[in-house]
């Protein structure tokens, strides 16, 4: 039941105690829960009966600090919230999630009607039915096929898609694959929680090998995906990684994936405080943030721990370098080219490393026309080519006779 | 030379036959063409094995086409044959059992060499050992006879025997005394840029059909004079072509972009290669990554406002079902084409059946129902393929259209429509919110048309109505998700009265044959000209028997009872083990008898007759 097996693995998620079933063992890393409605819930106000009040009554809380979003459509975050209960478990990641892409919707000036979320099925997935714009909750892995045809048909939309690593990884791995080499112009969110949540936490094609979880009472021995890795290799055109508890870092990814024109890949770490409770809190929180994370952008060294530390491109591997001791400088951390497939290929192997930091940012750019484009352009130069079709020459089409 | 005696015959029925590489369906659509030609009404079905190039001389890799042909009413591809052409053993072997007694069996004597026996799994050569005694045997030297006018040509060996089908089609052409030029005019545009093959084969066409004058084995010529057809425009069309067209109709009469998604399969493919072609119609095609990717982005597509369809086979409207469920619920405009195979499984893709009907009923997890349609002759495809598309927009609904591999690749003439005579195919989109919350004005997704029970269409875009839709249960009237009891028994019921609905859209059934009958026969789908042709020559025999062909098949016509009532006993014919009889017999409680075929191939008017006389005689 240990996390030994997975020591020299390069690609498992490690550094963590695997979690244990809910009620089992002492959970030491899980802050104890209250049932919903007691105490207080940090990351909900008290909802009040359909009707009454503004719906800004039920705009998920963000940290101190947190950006607001202030529209350049004259929109404010409050357009976007519906008017449903949101029905996450209190302290999921999922709120944060809500919250930021609520407050950046205004800041994008795209008009409410022209947004659309599609979602799969997962508690990522209930994601539409909270944002007040049009949405549809579709069926498990299959949302980037709705979104492809959606998109494809009417290229004027804004579409965003809503996915888990159980969603997209598991069941929507062939859809997810295709839709990155196709490149249709849309955002991808993949809500990665390493778990199954809304089935009540059997383990998901990203979860570290060894976990124990209701399906694996004896420790998973699935090798597990890496995401960034998985769509690079699917040709996608653009991909990134973020994290629910920086809401600032969320904002500026699901900005440039927007105004990416493509297919706009970003992975979120989600903490699922329920089943996956710290999963990512090596990366995520204050006492080791600096030291495990690594926040890299184009054209800036790779450099973290508060400037101390670097990351240096040695052959094709990645080093760490101490630029406090000396004999490094900040010059000898690899510069980062968000355009070169080759580095965003070595950054993405970076991954649950014991010695280098969880790297977070746009991993990959490239430029390349986007299916909704083409297939929308193939159709008017047929048009232009032999003129819009007339039914009645169709119907005649071929050998035709006369019975008197 | 004697002249030849020329004979005037109803009606005939011919088969080609021959290895896949052999080009027998090229040879049968030529002779159809020029039978159209001629005027005759006419019906054909291509039989090809499932693999693409089975080994060359076995029976499994035979490809056969049969034409039934006539200046009468033709129904069926026909019983039995009048002439096989079978241009090698293994072909010979196969279709032999299909020629009536007494009927012609032309055969290509240069490739009954041991080999070519041995292939075929024959111990001795039929030409010699008798067993085509009962039949007239022509033996013609086909390989050599093209050999020997194409020596002078630069083409190769290989070239000039897969050329002496020409040879063939000529001889049959003379033989039936069709017209030479509609296959000469399409050598003439497919060779075109090459014109070696293209004389070549010109030449061999010409050869063919003045073998058929010189040689003395052919003493009498064949006429089958025009058919009696309703005046008009004809062509011939093939069921895929008419369901593209009627799917073009539908986009062009309803003014809405259509986003077909589609994965390949046989016998559907060909349903994406037309409709790929039809982009400056408003048909946008999507070849997507499985069957699942494709209703997905038909789908997508129906929630942006245009009309989603996918099209396939059994196998891939199984994967479909999830899908279909969703669209179901979220109540949105689609049509899924089901070409029907034989199944189960893989079964025999390139055989048909109608065996998937309980699966376009029933096949969701749930009580999910949607109109189901099914066409009865290839021309049919093209009203049937135009009203799915228009049903599934009034009644905001998925709609299942049902053809079969029979009705696909099988060609009949067909009375070219006028577009004006379409039936009307109003689009409306939602554009003002609908219901009052405390005062402000909201959109409701789910309050219904009084009519139809439809709930409106409000697509993305539009300002004011922006609405979330999914799989999980909703309340009436708002569509927000609901697991309340009482409100998913009002839903699942009223979904389904919805559906029960489009009865309102449906034309009053025909009775065929003799109202005054005890025997009320029921088919649908591509049995209509089997089961007609059938009741028509038991009537000829003294057999009373009348029959009614079913286009919906849910929900039931709502005169369907009524009709019952008028009669005693009832026969179901069906290619499967007993589907629409269980349907019938549960709504109806009446004695239907099934009878039931699954061999892969359609029903003979004469198995039909022959159930009339045993259950009437």
């Amino acid at each position: 039941m240990s996390d030994n097996d997975s020591q020299n693995d390069p690609n498992t998620p490690k550094g963590r105690k695997p979690t244990l079933p809910p009620g089992m063992g002492t959970p030491a890393a899980k802050k104890p829960t209250l049932p919903p409605g007691m105490g207080t819930p940090a990351a909900k106000k008290p909802t009040l009966p359909p009707g009454m009040g503004k719906p800004a009554a039920k705009k998920p809380s963000l940290p101190p600090g947190a950006p607001s979003g202030d529209g350049a459509s004259g929109l404010t975050r409050a357009d976007f919230a519906s008017d449903q209960d949101v029905r996450w478990c209190p302290g999921c990641g999922d709120y944060a999630i809500l919250a930021t892409v609520q407050r950046l919707m205004p800041e994008l000036g795209v008009p409410r009607e022209n947004v659309v979320f599609i979602s799969g099925i997962g508690c990522s997935s209930r994601f539409p039915y909270y944002m007040n714009t049009y949405g549809m909750h579709s069926i498990h892995g299959r949302a980037p096929t709705v979104a492809t045809g959606l998109k494809a048909s009417r290229p004027d939309l804004d579409v965003w898609m809503i996915t888990g690593d159980g969603d997209s990884l598991s069941i929507g791995g062939n859809h997810i694959i295709h839709i990155m080499r196709r490149n249709v112009d849309l955002q991808i969110i993949m809500f990665n929680n390493q778990i199954y949540g809304l089935t009540k936490g059997q383990y998901s094609p990203t979860s570290e090998v060894g976990k124990v979880t209701k399906s694996t009472p004896f420790g998973s021995i699935d090798h597990p995906f890496n995401p960034i890795a998985l769509v690079l290799g699917a040709d996608a055109a653009f991909a990134a990684r973020t994290m629910d508890r920086d809401p600032k870092h969320m904002k500026d990814i699901l900005k440039r994936a927007h105004d990416f024109k493509g297919t706009g890949f970003v992975e979120v770490y989600q903490n699922c405080n329920i089943f996956n409770d710290g999963a990512f809190f090596d990366f995520t929180e204050k006492a080791t943030k600096s030291d495990r994370a690594v926040f890299f952008e184009h054209g800036k060294p790779l450099v973290y721990a508060g400037g101390t530390k670097g990351l240096r491109l040695d052959g094709f591997n990645l080093k760490s370098i101490d630029l406090d001791e000396g004999s490094w400088g900040t010059d000898d951390c690899l510069v980062y080219d968000e355009t070169s497939l080759e580095l965003a290929t070595i950054l993405a192997r970076v991954y649950w490393h014991d010695e280098l930091p969880q790297p977070f940012g746009v991993f990959y750019r490239e430029e390349r026309p986007t299916y909704d484009a083409q297939v929308n352009e193939q159709v008017q130069s047929v048009i232009e080519a032999r003129g819009k079709g007339s039914l009645a020459d169709l119907l005649a089409e071929g050998d035709t006779w006369v019975v008197q | 030379m004697r002249s030849k005696t020329v004979e005037t015959l109803p009606e005939a029925t011919v088969l080609f036959a021959g290895d896949s590489g052999d080009g027998m369906q090229l040879t049968g659509t030529q002779f159809t063409l020029a039978t159209a030609h001629a005027m005759n009404d006419l019906a054909t079905l291509p039989d090809f094995p499932a693999e693409i190039r089975a080994p060359v001389g076995t029976t499994y890799g035979v490809s056969g086409f049969q034409l039934h042909f006539g200046s009468v009413d033709i129904r069926t591809p026909g019983d039995e044959v009048d002439l096989l052409v079978a241009m090698n053993p293994a072909a010979l072997v196969v279709n032999l059992d299909r020629v009536k007694s007494g009927g012609t069996v032309l055969v290509n004597s240069n490739s009954f060499e041991k080999k070519d026996l041995n292939l075929a799994n024959l111990d001795s050569n039929p030409l010699e050992d008798g067993s085509l005694d009962k039949y007239r045997v022509i033996q013609v030297e086909l390989t050599r006879l093209t050999r020997e006018t194409l020596k002078d040509t630069d083409l190769n060996q290989k070239q000039i025997d897969r050329s002496k089908n020409m040879f063939a089609l000529g001889l049959a052409l003379w033989l039936y005394s069709r017209p030479i030029e509609p296959a000469q005019r399409w050598l003439e545009s497919k060779f075109g840029r090459k014109p070696e093959i293209r004389d070549a084969n010109l030449e061999l066409l010409k050869k063919g059909f003045h073998f058929g004058e010189t040689t003395e084995q052919f003493v009498t010529r064949y006429e089958v004079s025009p058919a009696t057809l309703p005046p008009g425009r004809y062509r011939a069309v093939q069921g895929v072509q008419a369901l593209a067209m009627g799917i073009v109709a539908a986009a062009n009469k309803s003014g809405l972009p259509i986003t077909y998604g589609s994965y390949p399969i046989t016998p559907a493919s060909d349903l994406l290669h037309a409709l790929s072609r039809y982009k400056n119609h408003g048909i946008m095609t999507i070849q997507a990554e499985d069957e699942i990717a494709a209703i997905g982005m038909a789908i997508g597509a129906s929630f942006g406002g245009a009309l989603g369809i996918t099209g396939t086979s059994g196998p891939g409207v199984a994967l479909k079902s999830e899908a279909m469920g969703l669209a179901h619920i979220t109540e949105l405009p689609l049509v899924i084409v089901n070409v029907q195979r034989g199944g189960p499984s893989t079964g025999l893709p390139t055989k048909t059946e109608q065996s998937d009907l309980m699966q376009a009923l029933f096949g969701r997890n749930g009580d999910a129902p949607m109109p189901v349609i099914a066409a009865s002759t290839p021309g049919d495809c093209f009203e049937v393929a135009y009203e799915a598309c228009r049903i599934a927009v009034k009644y905001m609904t998925p709609v299942v259209l049902l053809s079969d591999g029979y009705l696909a690749n099988g060609s009949e003439p067909w009375l070219i429509p006028d577009p004006d005579d379409l039936r009307d195919f109003d689009v409306s989109f939602a554009t003002e919110t609908n219901a009052e919350v405390d005062g402000q004005e909201v959109f409701h997704g789910y309050i219904r048309d009084e009519g139809t029970l439809a709930r409106p269409w409000a697509k993305p875009g539009t300002p004011g109505l922006e609405h979330r839709i999914g799989g999980l249960e909703k309340a009436d009237g708002t569509g927000n998700v609901s697991y309340d009891a009482a409100n998913h028994e009002k839903m699942t019921r009223l979904r389904a009265e919805k559906v029960e609905r489009v009865q309102q859209d449906m034309k009053p059934l025909e009775v065929f044959g003799d109202e005054s009958a005890d025997l009320l026969i029921i088919g649908w789908g591509s049995t209509r000209g089997a089961i007609e042709a059938g009741v028509t020559r038991a009537l000829n025999a003294g057999h009373k028997a009348a029959a009614v062909h079913l286009r919906w098949v849910h929900p039931l016509p709502p005169d369907l009872g009524e009709v019952l009532s008028r009669f005693d006993s009832f026969l179901v014919p069906e290619l499967n083990n007993g589907q629409l009889v269980r349907i019938l017999r549960d709504r109806f409680l009446l004695p239907f008898e099934a009878m039931n075929k699954i061999q892969g191939r359609p029903f003979g008017p004469s198995e039909i007759a022959k159930k009339i006389a045993e259950m009437v005689g």
